[in-house]
Protein backbone atom coordinates (compact mmCIF):
# COMPACT_ATOMS: atom_id res chain seq x y z
CA UNK A 1 0.00 0.00 0.00
CA UNK A 2 0.96 3.61 -0.24
CA UNK A 3 1.91 5.85 -3.03
CA UNK A 4 5.05 5.35 -5.09
CA UNK A 5 5.41 9.07 -5.78
CA UNK A 6 5.65 9.79 -2.06
CA UNK A 7 8.18 6.96 -1.73
CA UNK A 8 10.28 8.43 -4.55
CA UNK A 9 10.17 12.16 -3.81
CA UNK A 10 9.05 12.27 -0.23
CA UNK A 11 5.94 13.89 1.16
CA UNK A 12 6.29 17.43 -0.19
CA UNK A 13 4.55 19.88 -2.50
CA UNK A 14 6.38 18.64 -5.62
CA UNK A 15 5.13 15.12 -5.03
CA UNK A 16 1.60 16.43 -4.58
CA UNK A 17 1.80 18.34 -7.88
CA UNK A 18 3.16 15.29 -9.69
CA UNK A 19 0.28 13.26 -8.31
CA UNK A 20 -2.21 15.86 -9.53
CA UNK A 21 -0.72 15.87 -13.00
CA UNK A 22 -0.56 12.09 -13.52
CA UNK A 23 -4.36 11.63 -13.99
CA UNK A 24 -4.46 14.63 -16.33
CA UNK A 25 -1.62 13.16 -18.37
CA UNK A 26 -3.61 9.95 -18.43
CA UNK A 27 -6.91 11.58 -19.47
CA UNK A 28 -5.61 13.38 -22.56
CA UNK A 29 -4.23 10.37 -24.46
CA UNK A 30 -7.06 8.24 -23.15
CA UNK A 31 -9.63 10.71 -24.54
CA UNK A 32 -7.90 10.59 -27.93
CA UNK A 33 -7.93 6.79 -27.91
CA UNK A 34 -11.56 6.72 -26.84
CA UNK A 35 -12.59 9.17 -29.58
CA UNK A 36 -10.76 7.08 -32.15
CA UNK A 37 -12.39 3.97 -30.71
CA UNK A 38 -15.78 5.61 -30.92
CA UNK A 39 -15.26 6.53 -34.57
CA UNK A 40 -13.69 3.26 -35.67
CA UNK A 41 -15.81 0.82 -33.68
CA UNK A 42 -18.96 2.66 -34.67
CA UNK A 43 -17.89 2.51 -38.28
CA UNK A 44 -17.04 -1.19 -38.16
CA UNK A 45 -20.34 -2.02 -36.52
CA UNK A 46 -22.14 -0.23 -39.33
CA UNK A 47 -20.05 -1.94 -42.03
CA UNK A 48 -18.11 1.21 -42.76
CA UNK A 49 -14.36 1.72 -42.53
CA UNK A 50 -14.42 4.98 -40.58
CA UNK A 51 -11.78 7.69 -40.90
CA UNK A 52 -8.97 6.56 -43.23
CA UNK A 53 -7.20 9.75 -44.32
CA UNK A 54 -5.41 11.17 -41.28
CA UNK A 55 -2.37 9.09 -40.55
CA UNK A 56 -2.14 5.35 -41.02
CA UNK A 57 -5.72 4.05 -41.36
CA UNK A 58 -6.96 7.28 -39.80
CA UNK A 59 -5.37 6.87 -36.38
CA UNK A 60 -4.61 10.59 -36.15
CA UNK A 61 -8.26 11.56 -36.67
CA UNK A 62 -8.87 12.48 -32.98
CA UNK A 63 -5.81 14.75 -33.08
CA UNK A 64 -7.24 16.47 -36.15
CA UNK A 65 -10.58 16.86 -34.40
CA UNK A 66 -9.00 18.44 -31.34
CA UNK A 67 -7.02 20.84 -33.54
CA UNK A 68 -10.20 21.70 -35.41
CA UNK A 69 -12.02 22.42 -32.14
CA UNK A 70 -9.13 24.61 -30.95
CA UNK A 71 -9.22 26.64 -34.16
CA UNK A 72 -12.96 27.13 -34.13
CA UNK A 73 -14.50 30.43 -33.22
CA UNK A 74 -15.54 30.51 -29.60
CA UNK A 75 -19.06 31.89 -29.75
CA UNK A 76 -20.93 33.21 -26.73
CA UNK A 77 -24.53 34.11 -27.53
CA UNK A 78 -25.30 37.76 -26.79
CA UNK A 79 -28.33 36.96 -24.64
CA UNK A 80 -26.52 34.25 -22.69
CA UNK A 81 -25.47 34.77 -19.11
CA UNK A 82 -21.76 35.05 -19.87
CA UNK A 83 -20.07 34.16 -16.57
CA UNK A 84 -22.21 31.06 -16.05
CA UNK A 85 -22.04 30.13 -19.71
CA UNK A 86 -18.25 30.26 -19.69
CA UNK A 87 -17.91 28.49 -16.37
CA UNK A 88 -20.21 25.55 -17.05
CA UNK A 89 -17.98 23.35 -19.25
CA UNK A 90 -15.14 23.64 -16.78
CA UNK A 91 -17.36 22.64 -13.88
CA UNK A 92 -18.48 19.59 -15.78
CA UNK A 93 -14.88 18.68 -16.50
CA UNK A 94 -13.80 19.33 -12.92
CA UNK A 95 -16.53 16.98 -11.76
CA UNK A 96 -15.16 14.24 -13.96
CA UNK A 97 -11.53 15.01 -13.13
CA UNK A 98 -12.10 15.18 -9.38
CA UNK A 99 -13.27 11.57 -9.41
CA UNK A 100 -9.80 10.58 -10.63
CA UNK A 101 -8.44 11.69 -7.27
CA UNK A 102 -9.61 8.48 -5.65
CA UNK A 103 -9.33 6.06 -8.57
CA UNK A 104 -6.44 3.69 -7.96
CA UNK A 105 -4.23 2.79 -10.90
CA UNK A 106 -2.27 0.14 -9.10
CA UNK A 107 -1.40 -1.22 -5.70
CA UNK A 108 1.25 1.46 -5.39
CA UNK A 109 -0.54 4.39 -6.94
CA UNK A 110 -3.74 6.10 -5.96
CA UNK A 111 -3.74 9.91 -6.21
CA UNK A 112 -5.43 10.28 -2.84
CA UNK A 113 -5.92 7.26 -0.60
CA UNK A 114 -8.75 8.70 1.48
CA UNK A 115 -10.84 6.14 3.29
CA UNK A 116 -14.09 7.59 1.88
CA UNK A 117 -13.19 6.95 -1.74
CA UNK A 118 -16.49 5.44 -2.81
CA UNK A 119 -18.45 8.21 -1.14
CA UNK A 120 -16.23 10.84 -2.75
CA UNK A 121 -16.80 9.43 -6.24
CA UNK A 122 -20.51 9.42 -5.61
CA UNK A 123 -20.39 13.03 -4.41
CA UNK A 124 -18.36 14.47 -7.27
CA UNK A 125 -20.30 12.34 -9.74
CA UNK A 126 -23.31 14.56 -9.07
CA UNK A 127 -21.13 17.60 -9.64
CA UNK A 128 -21.38 17.29 -13.43
CA UNK A 129 -25.11 17.88 -13.36
CA UNK A 130 -24.57 21.32 -11.82
CA UNK A 131 -22.40 22.26 -14.76
CA UNK A 132 -24.91 20.84 -17.20
CA UNK A 133 -27.79 22.80 -15.70
CA UNK A 134 -25.62 25.90 -15.52
CA UNK A 135 -24.67 25.59 -19.18
CA UNK A 136 -28.19 24.74 -20.29
CA UNK A 137 -29.79 27.55 -18.39
CA UNK A 138 -27.18 30.17 -19.13
CA UNK A 139 -27.36 29.45 -22.87
CA UNK A 140 -30.82 31.04 -22.95
CA UNK A 141 -31.96 28.52 -25.52
CA UNK A 142 -35.04 26.37 -25.19
CA UNK A 143 -33.25 23.24 -26.38
CA UNK A 144 -30.39 23.76 -23.96
CA UNK A 145 -32.80 24.25 -21.09
CA UNK A 146 -34.81 21.17 -22.04
CA UNK A 147 -31.64 19.12 -22.27
CA UNK A 148 -30.44 20.35 -18.90
CA UNK A 149 -33.78 19.57 -17.27
CA UNK A 150 -33.82 16.11 -18.76
CA UNK A 151 -30.28 15.59 -17.55
CA UNK A 152 -31.21 16.50 -13.99
CA UNK A 153 -34.23 14.21 -14.00
CA UNK A 154 -32.14 11.40 -15.40
CA UNK A 155 -29.16 11.73 -13.10
CA UNK A 156 -31.30 12.04 -9.97
CA UNK A 157 -33.28 8.95 -10.96
CA UNK A 158 -30.25 6.84 -11.69
CA UNK A 159 -28.13 7.96 -8.77
CA UNK A 160 -30.43 6.09 -6.42
CA UNK A 161 -29.85 2.60 -7.85
CA UNK A 162 -26.16 3.44 -8.25
CA UNK A 163 -26.09 4.51 -4.61
CA UNK A 164 -27.72 1.25 -3.56
CA UNK A 165 -25.02 -0.65 -5.47
CA UNK A 166 -22.29 1.34 -3.71
CA UNK A 167 -24.01 0.69 -0.40
CA UNK A 168 -24.23 -3.05 -1.02
CA UNK A 169 -20.54 -3.33 -1.86
CA UNK A 170 -19.63 -1.10 1.09
CA UNK A 171 -21.68 -3.37 3.34
CA UNK A 172 -20.05 -6.57 2.18
CA UNK A 173 -16.55 -5.06 2.06
CA UNK A 174 -16.99 -3.24 5.35
CA UNK A 175 -15.19 -0.19 3.99
CA UNK A 176 -15.50 2.75 1.60
CA UNK A 177 -11.79 2.77 0.83
CA UNK A 178 -11.05 1.87 -2.79
CA UNK A 179 -7.74 0.15 -2.09
CA UNK A 180 -9.20 -2.00 0.69
CA UNK A 181 -12.13 -3.01 -1.51
CA UNK A 182 -9.70 -4.13 -4.20
CA UNK A 183 -7.41 -5.80 -1.70
CA UNK A 184 -10.38 -7.81 -0.43
CA UNK A 185 -10.83 -9.16 -3.93
CA UNK A 186 -7.22 -10.12 -4.61
CA UNK A 187 -6.39 -13.78 -4.95
CA UNK A 188 -8.27 -16.20 -7.17
CA UNK A 189 -10.88 -14.94 -9.59
CA UNK A 190 -13.84 -16.13 -7.48
CA UNK A 191 -12.85 -13.59 -4.84
CA UNK A 192 -14.17 -10.83 -7.09
CA UNK A 193 -17.40 -9.33 -5.87
CA UNK A 194 -19.25 -10.30 -9.02
CA UNK A 195 -18.63 -13.89 -7.91
CA UNK A 196 -19.68 -13.23 -4.35
CA UNK A 197 -16.55 -11.81 -2.77
CA UNK A 198 -13.82 -13.36 -0.67
CA UNK A 199 -15.82 -14.38 2.38
CA UNK A 200 -15.78 -18.12 2.69
CA UNK A 201 -18.41 -20.80 2.81
CA UNK A 202 -20.52 -22.47 0.16
CA UNK A 203 -23.38 -20.19 1.18
CA UNK A 204 -21.90 -17.35 -0.84
CA UNK A 205 -22.74 -19.16 -4.09
CA UNK A 206 -26.41 -18.72 -3.28
CA UNK A 207 -25.86 -14.98 -3.35
CA UNK A 208 -24.00 -14.75 -6.66
CA UNK A 209 -27.23 -13.88 -8.62
CA UNK A 210 -27.67 -10.82 -6.42
CA UNK A 211 -24.15 -9.65 -7.16
CA UNK A 212 -24.69 -10.19 -10.88
CA UNK A 213 -27.95 -8.22 -10.76
CA UNK A 214 -26.19 -5.41 -8.90
CA UNK A 215 -23.46 -5.47 -11.55
CA UNK A 216 -26.04 -5.08 -14.33
CA UNK A 217 -27.90 -2.40 -12.37
CA UNK A 218 -24.71 -0.39 -11.98
CA UNK A 219 -23.76 -0.90 -15.62
CA UNK A 220 -27.11 0.56 -16.68
CA UNK A 221 -27.03 3.40 -14.17
CA UNK A 222 -23.50 4.31 -15.15
CA UNK A 223 -24.60 4.71 -18.77
CA UNK A 224 -27.33 7.06 -17.58
CA UNK A 225 -24.90 9.04 -15.45
CA UNK A 226 -22.51 9.60 -18.32
CA UNK A 227 -25.38 10.62 -20.64
CA UNK A 228 -24.41 7.96 -23.14
CA UNK A 229 -26.72 6.17 -25.54
CA UNK A 230 -29.21 4.57 -24.83
CA UNK A 231 -29.63 7.19 -22.10
CA UNK A 232 -28.57 10.22 -24.12
CA UNK A 233 -31.93 11.97 -23.93
CA UNK A 234 -30.28 15.14 -22.50
CA UNK A 235 -28.52 15.55 -25.84
CA UNK A 236 -30.85 13.64 -28.12
CA UNK A 237 -30.08 15.28 -31.41
CA UNK A 238 -33.26 14.24 -33.17
CA UNK A 239 -35.40 15.85 -30.48
CA UNK A 240 -33.55 18.79 -28.94
CA UNK A 241 -30.66 19.57 -31.37
CA UNK A 242 -27.76 18.86 -29.00
CA UNK A 243 -29.36 19.40 -25.61
CA UNK A 244 -27.39 21.35 -23.06
CA UNK A 245 -24.40 21.99 -25.33
CA UNK A 246 -26.37 23.33 -28.29
CA UNK A 247 -24.88 26.81 -27.98
CA UNK A 248 -21.33 25.76 -27.24
CA UNK A 249 -18.56 25.73 -29.78
CA UNK A 250 -14.81 25.50 -29.98
CA UNK A 251 -12.84 24.71 -26.88
CA UNK A 252 -15.79 24.94 -24.50
CA UNK A 253 -17.59 22.28 -26.48
CA UNK A 254 -14.40 20.24 -26.38
CA UNK A 255 -14.44 20.49 -22.59
CA UNK A 256 -17.93 18.99 -22.47
CA UNK A 257 -16.74 16.32 -24.83
CA UNK A 258 -13.66 15.52 -22.80
CA UNK A 259 -15.69 15.46 -19.59
CA UNK A 260 -17.97 12.87 -21.17
CA UNK A 261 -15.01 10.68 -22.06
CA UNK A 262 -13.37 11.17 -18.68
CA UNK A 263 -16.67 10.21 -17.05
CA UNK A 264 -16.80 7.09 -19.18
CA UNK A 265 -13.47 6.03 -17.73
CA UNK A 266 -14.54 6.90 -14.20
CA UNK A 267 -17.67 4.78 -14.27
CA UNK A 268 -15.82 1.95 -16.00
CA UNK A 269 -13.11 2.08 -13.35
CA UNK A 270 -15.74 1.98 -10.61
CA UNK A 271 -17.38 -1.07 -12.17
CA UNK A 272 -13.95 -2.71 -12.24
CA UNK A 273 -13.14 -1.73 -8.66
CA UNK A 274 -16.48 -2.77 -7.22
CA UNK A 275 -17.03 -6.01 -9.07
CA UNK A 276 -13.99 -7.12 -11.02
CA UNK A 277 -11.12 -6.86 -8.60
CA UNK A 278 -9.62 -3.54 -9.69
CA UNK A 279 -5.90 -3.95 -10.30
CA UNK A 280 -5.74 -7.54 -9.11
CA UNK A 281 -4.83 -10.15 -11.67
CA UNK A 282 -7.49 -12.64 -12.76
CA UNK A 283 -4.87 -15.41 -12.43
CA UNK A 284 -4.43 -15.08 -8.68
CA UNK A 285 -1.59 -13.47 -6.81
CA UNK A 286 1.19 -15.56 -8.31
CA UNK A 287 0.90 -14.85 -12.04
CA UNK A 288 1.09 -11.44 -13.74
CA UNK A 289 0.50 -9.71 -10.45
CA UNK A 290 2.25 -6.77 -8.84
CA UNK A 291 2.19 -2.97 -9.03
CA UNK A 292 3.20 -2.72 -12.71
CA UNK A 293 0.84 -5.44 -13.88
CA UNK A 294 -1.73 -3.74 -11.65
CA UNK A 295 -1.77 -0.72 -13.97
CA UNK A 296 -2.24 -3.06 -16.91
CA UNK A 297 -5.14 -4.91 -15.32
CA UNK A 298 -6.84 -1.81 -13.96
CA UNK A 299 -6.63 0.18 -17.19
CA UNK A 300 -7.26 -2.87 -19.35
CA UNK A 301 -10.40 -3.88 -17.52
CA UNK A 302 -11.64 -0.30 -17.47
CA UNK A 303 -10.95 0.05 -21.20
CA UNK A 304 -13.00 -3.05 -21.80
CA UNK A 305 -15.97 -1.33 -20.18
CA UNK A 306 -15.31 1.81 -22.18
CA UNK A 307 -15.53 -0.46 -25.21
CA UNK A 308 -18.79 -1.90 -23.87
CA UNK A 309 -20.19 1.62 -23.61
CA UNK A 310 -19.20 2.38 -27.19
CA UNK A 311 -20.60 -0.98 -28.26
CA UNK A 312 -23.93 -0.24 -26.56
CA UNK A 313 -24.04 3.19 -28.11
CA UNK A 314 -23.83 1.83 -31.63
CA UNK A 315 -26.32 -0.96 -30.93
CA UNK A 316 -29.22 0.48 -29.01
CA UNK A 317 -31.72 3.20 -29.83
CA UNK A 318 -32.42 6.01 -27.39
CA UNK A 319 -34.99 5.46 -24.63
CA UNK A 320 -38.12 7.55 -24.46
CA UNK A 321 -38.35 9.84 -21.41
CA UNK A 322 -41.16 7.85 -19.80
CA UNK A 323 -39.33 4.57 -20.45
CA UNK A 324 -36.28 6.06 -18.81
CA UNK A 325 -38.23 6.99 -15.69
CA UNK A 326 -39.95 3.60 -15.67
CA UNK A 327 -36.65 1.77 -15.84
CA UNK A 328 -35.00 3.91 -13.19
CA UNK A 329 -37.73 4.02 -10.57
CA UNK A 330 -39.77 0.88 -11.12
CA UNK A 331 -37.14 -1.63 -12.19
CA UNK A 332 -33.64 -0.71 -11.12
CA UNK A 333 -34.44 0.85 -7.75
CA UNK A 334 -36.58 -2.03 -6.34
CA UNK A 335 -34.13 -4.56 -7.75
CA UNK A 336 -31.14 -2.84 -6.20
CA UNK A 337 -32.92 -2.48 -2.84
CA UNK A 338 -33.81 -6.19 -2.87
CA UNK A 339 -30.23 -7.10 -3.72
CA UNK A 340 -28.95 -4.76 -1.03
CA UNK A 341 -31.07 -6.54 1.57
CA UNK A 342 -29.87 -9.96 0.39
CA UNK A 343 -26.26 -8.84 0.54
CA UNK A 344 -26.73 -7.22 3.92
CA UNK A 345 -28.00 -10.61 5.07
CA UNK A 346 -24.92 -12.29 3.62
CA UNK A 347 -22.70 -9.76 5.38
CA UNK A 348 -24.53 -10.39 8.62
CA UNK A 349 -24.15 -14.18 8.61
CA UNK A 350 -20.45 -13.97 7.78
CA UNK B 1 -44.33 -13.44 -29.48
CA UNK B 2 -48.05 -14.15 -29.23
CA UNK B 3 -49.65 -12.23 -32.06
CA UNK B 4 -53.23 -13.12 -31.07
CA UNK B 5 -53.19 -10.74 -28.14
CA UNK B 6 -54.06 -7.10 -28.37
CA UNK B 7 -51.64 -5.09 -26.32
CA UNK B 8 -47.90 -5.17 -26.37
CA UNK B 9 -47.81 -6.15 -22.70
CA UNK B 10 -49.86 -9.25 -23.47
CA UNK B 11 -48.07 -10.14 -26.64
CA UNK B 12 -44.59 -10.29 -25.19
CA UNK B 13 -43.29 -13.27 -23.28
CA UNK B 14 -41.55 -12.80 -19.95
CA UNK B 15 -38.12 -13.10 -21.51
CA UNK B 16 -39.01 -10.43 -24.04
CA UNK B 17 -40.34 -8.13 -21.34
CA UNK B 18 -37.13 -8.62 -19.42
CA UNK B 19 -35.41 -7.11 -22.46
CA UNK B 20 -31.98 -8.42 -21.55
CA UNK B 21 -31.97 -11.50 -23.87
CA UNK B 22 -33.13 -9.35 -26.78
CA UNK B 23 -30.47 -6.86 -25.89
CA UNK B 24 -27.85 -9.59 -25.96
CA UNK B 25 -29.06 -10.62 -29.41
CA UNK B 26 -28.66 -7.09 -30.70
CA UNK B 27 -25.23 -6.78 -29.13
CA UNK B 28 -24.06 -10.03 -30.70
CA UNK B 29 -25.18 -8.82 -34.13
CA UNK B 30 -23.20 -5.60 -33.89
CA UNK B 31 -20.21 -7.47 -32.53
CA UNK B 32 -20.23 -9.89 -35.46
CA UNK B 33 -20.63 -7.03 -37.94
CA UNK B 34 -17.40 -5.53 -36.63
CA UNK B 35 -15.33 -8.31 -38.13
CA UNK B 36 -17.09 -8.69 -41.43
CA UNK B 37 -15.28 -7.49 -44.55
CA UNK B 38 -16.06 -3.94 -45.57
CA UNK B 39 -16.85 -2.94 -49.14
CA UNK B 40 -15.91 0.72 -48.98
CA UNK B 41 -13.78 1.89 -51.91
CA UNK B 42 -11.10 4.48 -51.17
CA UNK B 43 -12.35 6.57 -54.04
CA UNK B 44 -9.68 8.81 -55.55
CA UNK B 45 -7.09 6.03 -55.32
CA UNK B 46 -9.30 3.07 -56.11
CA UNK B 47 -11.48 4.00 -59.02
CA UNK B 48 -14.37 2.02 -60.31
CA UNK B 49 -14.01 0.74 -63.85
CA UNK B 50 -17.47 0.52 -65.38
CA UNK B 51 -18.46 -2.12 -67.90
CA UNK B 52 -19.78 -1.41 -71.39
CA UNK B 53 -23.34 -1.22 -70.14
CA UNK B 54 -22.61 1.87 -68.05
CA UNK B 55 -24.26 5.10 -69.19
CA UNK B 56 -21.82 7.85 -68.43
CA UNK B 57 -21.23 11.15 -70.20
CA UNK B 58 -22.52 11.10 -73.81
CA UNK B 59 -19.74 11.59 -76.36
CA UNK B 60 -19.37 11.85 -80.13
CA UNK B 61 -17.47 9.09 -81.89
CA UNK B 62 -14.37 10.28 -83.71
CA UNK B 63 -13.45 7.94 -86.51
CA UNK B 64 -10.52 8.44 -88.91
CA UNK B 65 -10.03 12.01 -87.84
CA UNK B 66 -13.64 13.17 -88.24
CA UNK B 67 -16.95 12.67 -86.51
CA UNK B 68 -19.47 10.06 -87.56
CA UNK B 69 -22.25 12.51 -86.89
CA UNK B 70 -24.25 13.69 -89.94
CA UNK B 71 -26.09 16.40 -88.02
CA UNK B 72 -29.56 14.94 -88.57
CA UNK B 73 -30.70 16.49 -85.27
CA UNK B 74 -32.62 13.44 -84.06
CA UNK B 75 -30.73 13.38 -80.75
CA UNK B 76 -31.56 16.99 -80.17
CA UNK B 77 -35.20 16.25 -80.94
CA UNK B 78 -35.49 13.19 -78.71
CA UNK B 79 -33.59 14.62 -75.75
CA UNK B 80 -36.14 14.86 -72.91
CA UNK B 81 -34.05 17.41 -71.07
CA UNK B 82 -33.37 19.47 -74.19
CA UNK B 83 -29.67 19.39 -73.47
CA UNK B 84 -28.40 18.96 -77.04
CA UNK B 85 -28.04 21.68 -79.62
CA UNK B 86 -26.95 20.84 -83.18
CA UNK B 87 -26.29 23.16 -86.08
CA UNK B 88 -25.59 21.51 -89.40
CA UNK B 89 -23.33 22.64 -92.20
CA UNK B 90 -22.54 21.11 -95.56
CA UNK B 91 -19.38 19.29 -96.41
CA UNK B 92 -17.62 19.34 -99.81
CA UNK B 93 -19.27 16.05 -100.64
CA UNK B 94 -22.68 16.21 -102.19
CA UNK B 95 -25.70 15.70 -99.91
CA UNK B 96 -23.51 15.24 -96.89
CA UNK B 97 -23.62 17.32 -93.74
CA UNK B 98 -21.62 17.64 -90.59
CA UNK B 99 -22.35 19.34 -87.25
CA UNK B 100 -20.87 22.79 -87.31
CA UNK B 101 -21.83 23.21 -83.70
CA UNK B 102 -22.68 20.36 -81.35
CA UNK B 103 -23.26 21.27 -77.74
CA UNK B 104 -24.47 19.25 -74.79
CA UNK B 105 -25.34 21.08 -71.63
CA UNK B 106 -24.09 18.65 -68.99
CA UNK B 107 -26.15 20.34 -66.27
CA UNK B 108 -29.27 19.37 -68.20
CA UNK B 109 -28.26 15.91 -69.35
CA UNK B 110 -30.01 13.15 -67.44
CA UNK B 111 -27.95 10.26 -68.87
CA UNK B 112 -31.04 8.51 -70.23
CA UNK B 113 -29.25 7.37 -73.38
CA UNK B 114 -32.12 8.27 -75.74
CA UNK B 115 -29.74 10.19 -78.02
CA UNK B 116 -27.62 7.09 -78.40
CA UNK B 117 -30.66 4.92 -79.05
CA UNK B 118 -32.09 7.19 -81.70
CA UNK B 119 -28.82 7.88 -83.53
CA UNK B 120 -28.87 6.25 -87.00
CA UNK B 121 -25.09 6.48 -87.39
CA UNK B 122 -24.03 5.25 -83.91
CA UNK B 123 -22.30 8.58 -83.73
CA UNK B 124 -23.27 9.58 -80.19
CA UNK B 125 -22.70 6.98 -77.47
CA UNK B 126 -22.55 6.94 -73.71
CA UNK B 127 -19.00 6.77 -72.38
CA UNK B 128 -17.66 5.44 -69.09
CA UNK B 129 -16.78 8.90 -67.85
CA UNK B 130 -18.58 9.59 -64.57
CA UNK B 131 -16.32 12.30 -63.18
CA UNK B 132 -17.80 15.57 -64.34
CA UNK B 133 -17.05 18.85 -62.72
CA UNK B 134 -17.46 22.43 -63.78
CA UNK B 135 -16.75 25.71 -62.14
CA UNK B 136 -19.50 27.68 -63.88
CA UNK B 137 -22.69 27.16 -65.83
CA UNK B 138 -20.94 28.19 -69.00
CA UNK B 139 -18.26 25.63 -68.34
CA UNK B 140 -20.91 22.91 -68.22
CA UNK B 141 -21.78 23.35 -71.91
CA UNK B 142 -19.56 20.86 -73.68
CA UNK B 143 -18.70 21.74 -77.28
CA UNK B 144 -17.26 19.53 -79.99
CA UNK B 145 -13.75 19.96 -78.61
CA UNK B 146 -14.67 18.06 -75.45
CA UNK B 147 -17.27 15.74 -76.93
CA UNK B 148 -15.23 14.05 -79.63
CA UNK B 149 -13.59 10.85 -78.41
CA UNK B 150 -11.60 8.42 -80.60
CA UNK B 151 -13.48 5.26 -81.45
CA UNK B 152 -10.83 3.03 -79.87
CA UNK B 153 -11.70 4.31 -76.40
CA UNK B 154 -15.39 3.53 -76.90
CA UNK B 155 -15.01 -0.03 -78.13
CA UNK B 156 -16.63 -1.55 -75.01
CA UNK B 157 -19.78 0.49 -75.43
CA UNK B 158 -19.94 -0.11 -79.19
CA UNK B 159 -19.62 -3.87 -78.61
CA UNK B 160 -22.36 -3.68 -76.01
CA UNK B 161 -24.63 -1.79 -78.39
CA UNK B 162 -23.96 -4.30 -81.17
CA UNK B 163 -25.15 -7.09 -78.90
CA UNK B 164 -28.10 -5.53 -77.10
CA UNK B 165 -29.42 -2.56 -79.06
Amino acid sequence: MGNFVFDLIGKNIVAALVICIIPLVFILPYALIAILGELKIGAWMQDRVGPMRTGWKGVLQPVAEVVKLLQKEDITPTIANKPLFNLAPFIVFIGAFAAFAVLPFSEKFIPSGINLGLFFVFAVGSFAVIGIVMGGWASNNKYSLLGAMRSVAQIISYELPAGMVFLSIATIAGTLDMQTIILNQSGPIWNWYIFGGPQGGAIKFLFIPFFVILFIVYLISSLAETNRTPFDIPEGESEIVAGYHTEYSGMKFAMFFMAEYANMYVVSAIIVILFLGGWSSPFGTSFMDGPIWGIFWMVGKAFFFVFVQIWLRWTLPRLRVDQLMYLGWKVLLPLSIACFMAIAFLAMIN
Amino acid sequence: MNTNKNTEAQRLTFAEKLYLPELAKGMSITFREMFKPKFTRQYPEQRWDPTGSYRGRPVLVLEEGKERCVACGLCSLVCPAMAIEVQAAETENEKERYPEKFEINMLRCIYCGFCEEVCPEEAIVMSKDYELLFSSQKDAIYGKDRLLVPVEQLQDRLDFLKEYK
